[in-house]
């Protein structure tokens, strides 16, 4: 029997793991696996989980709503208010199979909805995330212990309580392919580990995998509050996710500057800077103060087009790049970016507050 | 194969363990089973990513590894001398107290935390807190040095040793080292090949030029590092060099006390 934490010690910390194919070709779930499981020793078995795009393609224009449900009443409740909003055009449980280390999962479930043509408010895409967001904030706040895992297009969150490779067998990730696969290993330090506070958190189409702990939580999440985003899920990493959101997708920053607020230049630099650019960052600094993401993180963030690495600004946490052919992958070690395809063409440690950004080629898989 | 092992003494050949898909813990009980049944020069294939190889190893030994090993390599090690085909990972040589470790390519963070002895020599670039709180005691002077660039907060905290930083293979605008050097350094030296803008270095270090003694420290280790990489320390040694050290031995001596 597995000991408790407590009863063992278990020297880790979390493990991220990410894989994107720049020309949007499919690749089945093992490959992310087996480079989770390299950093098994990071991880304590209170949580694994993976986000993977392009697997839906027979509902790419459907919002896939994966929720996870601790109670059947809350489920209803859940559905109840994706009914209200959306059209949902098929719903079923998410395929899942025994797996030794999985103990008492909750329901999982899947809904491919489209918005109701009358609450499509003015047809715009930011109208119709608000609409998404707002419907998530409600479910993860009122419906008894539902959660939504993730909500976005084409794409999954499969997460829960376990270590990754386990979690990775229970949701059958080895029938499903995908461009995009994002991958976490935890070991939660000041926050339960529960099902729905497992990684990768996610929201539309973004999903955030993170090793570390983001200290300024609490004004993160004031912040984000008088923004309508409700933080239920009692893990830190929520408030990247919804700080994507609201500057890339609600405020129209470009994904660079996103990453220049989260982990800003210090003061000292910005001093330093020619003059447009110590103006621009002074001006983020000020205007964005309440985003800026204190302590220790390396993050991998996907959304549909896309992958983004990024260190805290001292870099107390490790993050790797490296690229084989078409592949590029991110992780918290090397050797788990070995482990997938062996010798990389080119491998380098991302520096601290260093963005790394990589899209698609043409910008989508499609 | 522990009785294989058990009858062997003194063994002149290597031993070689195929790595391949073992878990830590299995391959550190190899590799102490082949030490105790006499062998003195072990061969590892396929390392990736296992943690602690040569952690506590006290008996003379020669461990070649090909592949990357996992973290806190040669991990209080006592004596052994480590090569490694291939890059590292993080925390190498950490607490480590004798031994050489030598690693063809690049390395991550935090290499010889706390380190009290021994060497370890790196080839390629080195990730942030290199060097942090390495120390010395009389005869126990650990040496670190790195081929290449090191990331922020090298040498921080350092309170003996020897750290070196070549810079070699910088594309140009690269900088030696990233932000913090040395910061809170209150012992031991650092030797820089070039210099760096002062705004990187920390408060409680200044740079100086090398004298008659520094040149007879670093050109040794010049040798060395160019003995294990194959290159011509006779041309390392014709840059300019500069030594930080720090300014005070006791630089928070007074932070807690009016």
């Amino acid at each position: 029997m597995l000991l408790r934490e407590g009863e063992v010690r278990i020297p880790s910390g979390c493990a991220v793991s990410a894989i994107l194919n720049v020309k949007g070709r499919c690749i089945n779930g093992e490959a992310i696996t087996q480079s989770i499981a390299c950093m098994r020793e990071r991880s304590n078995g209170l949580g694994g989980g993976f986000a993977a795009y392009g697997i839906y393609p027979e509902f790419k224009d459907h919002y896939a709503f994966h929720l996870l449900c601790e109670t059947e009443q809350g489920r209803l409740d859940a559905e109840e208010l994706l009914r209200q909003n959306f059209l949902i055009d098929r719903s079923e449980p998410i395929p899942t199979r025994k797996v030794i280390g999985i103990e008492n999962p909750p329901a999982v479930w899947r809904y491919f909805a489209r918005v109701r043509p009358e609450k499509a408010v003015g047809c715009s895409s930011t109208a119709e995330g608000n609409l998404v967001t707002s419907v998530v904030m409600k479910i993860n706040k009122h419906c008894d212990r539902a959660y939504v895992a993730s909500s976005g297009k084409n794409m999954g969150v499969f997460k829960g309580v376990g270590f990754p490779e386990d979690i990775a067998a229970f949701y059958r990730l080895e029938e499903y392919e995908g461009y995009l696969w994002t991958a976490h290993g935890r070991f939660p330090t000041n926050t339960p580990g529960w099902w729905g506070g497992a990684h990768p958190l996610g929201l539309l189409d973004w999903s955030v995998v993170h090793n570390g702990e983001i200290s300024s939580y609490g004004a993160n999440k004031r912040y984000l509050e008088m923004f309508r985003y409700r933080l239920e899920l009692q893990t830190d990493t929520e408030v990247v996710a919804y700080l994507f959101d609201l500057l890339h997708r609600r405020h129209d920053l470009p994904l660079e500057l996103v990453c220049r607020v989260l982990a800003a230049p210090f003061w000292k630099d910005i001093d330093r800077m020619p003059e447009p650019q110590r103006r621009l960052y002074t001006a983020l600094r000020q205007v964005y103060g309440s985003a800026l993401l204190n302590g220790p993180f390396s993050i991998i963030v996907a959304h549909g087009k896309g992958l983004i690495g990024l260190n805290d600004r001292i870099k107390l946490r490790p993050l790797v790049y490296a690229r084989k052919g078409d592949f590029v992958l991110m992780g918290s070690e090397e050797s788990a970016l070995r482990r997938i395809f062996g010798e990389p063409d080119e491998v380098r440690a991302v520096w601290g507050g260093e963005p790394v950004i990589v899209e698609l080629e043409g910008g989508s898989a499609q | 194969m522990g009785c294989e092992l058990r009858n062997r003494v003194e063994a002149v050949e290597p031993y070689r363990i195929d790595a391949q898909g073992m878990h830590h813990r299995q391959l550190n009980e190899t590799i102490r089973a082949a030490l105790s049944a006499g062998y003195r020069e072990i061969i590892l294939d396929n390392v990736n990513g296992q943690r602690y190889i040569g952690a506590g190893i006290s008996t003379p030994a020669y461990i070649e590894i090909n592949g990357v090993p996992g973290n806190d390599l040669a991990v209080f090690m006592n004596g052994p001398t480590i090569r490694v085909h291939g890059n590292g990972q993080d925390g190498i040589a950490n607490t480590m107290n004798s031994g050489t470790v030598i690693v063809d390519g690049s390395a991550g963070d935090v290499l010889g935390y706390g380190m009290r002895g021994g060497r370890l020599f790196v080839r390629g670039d080195v990730g942030y807190r290199v060097g942090i709180h390495m120390k010395e005691y009389r005869e126990q002077v650990p040496v670190l040095v790195v081929g290449g660039r090191a990331g922020a907060f090298c040498g921080e905290y350092m309170a003996g040793g020897v750290l070196v930083v070549l810079g070699l293979d910088r594309l140009p605008g690269q900088p030696l080292t990233g932000d913090y050097l040395a910061t809170g350094m209150h012992g031991g030296v650092i030797y820089l090949r070039g210099r760096v803008a002062e705004h990187l270095l920390g408060k409680e270090v200044q740079m100086f030029d090398l004298n008659d003694q520094d040149w007879k420290l670093l050109g040794g280790l010049l040798d060395e590092f160019g003995n294990y990489f194959g290159v011509d320390a006779a041309e390392l040694k014709k840059d300019q060099y500069t030594k930080l050290l720090p300014v005070s031995h006791r630089p928070y001596g007074r932070l807690y006390v009016s």
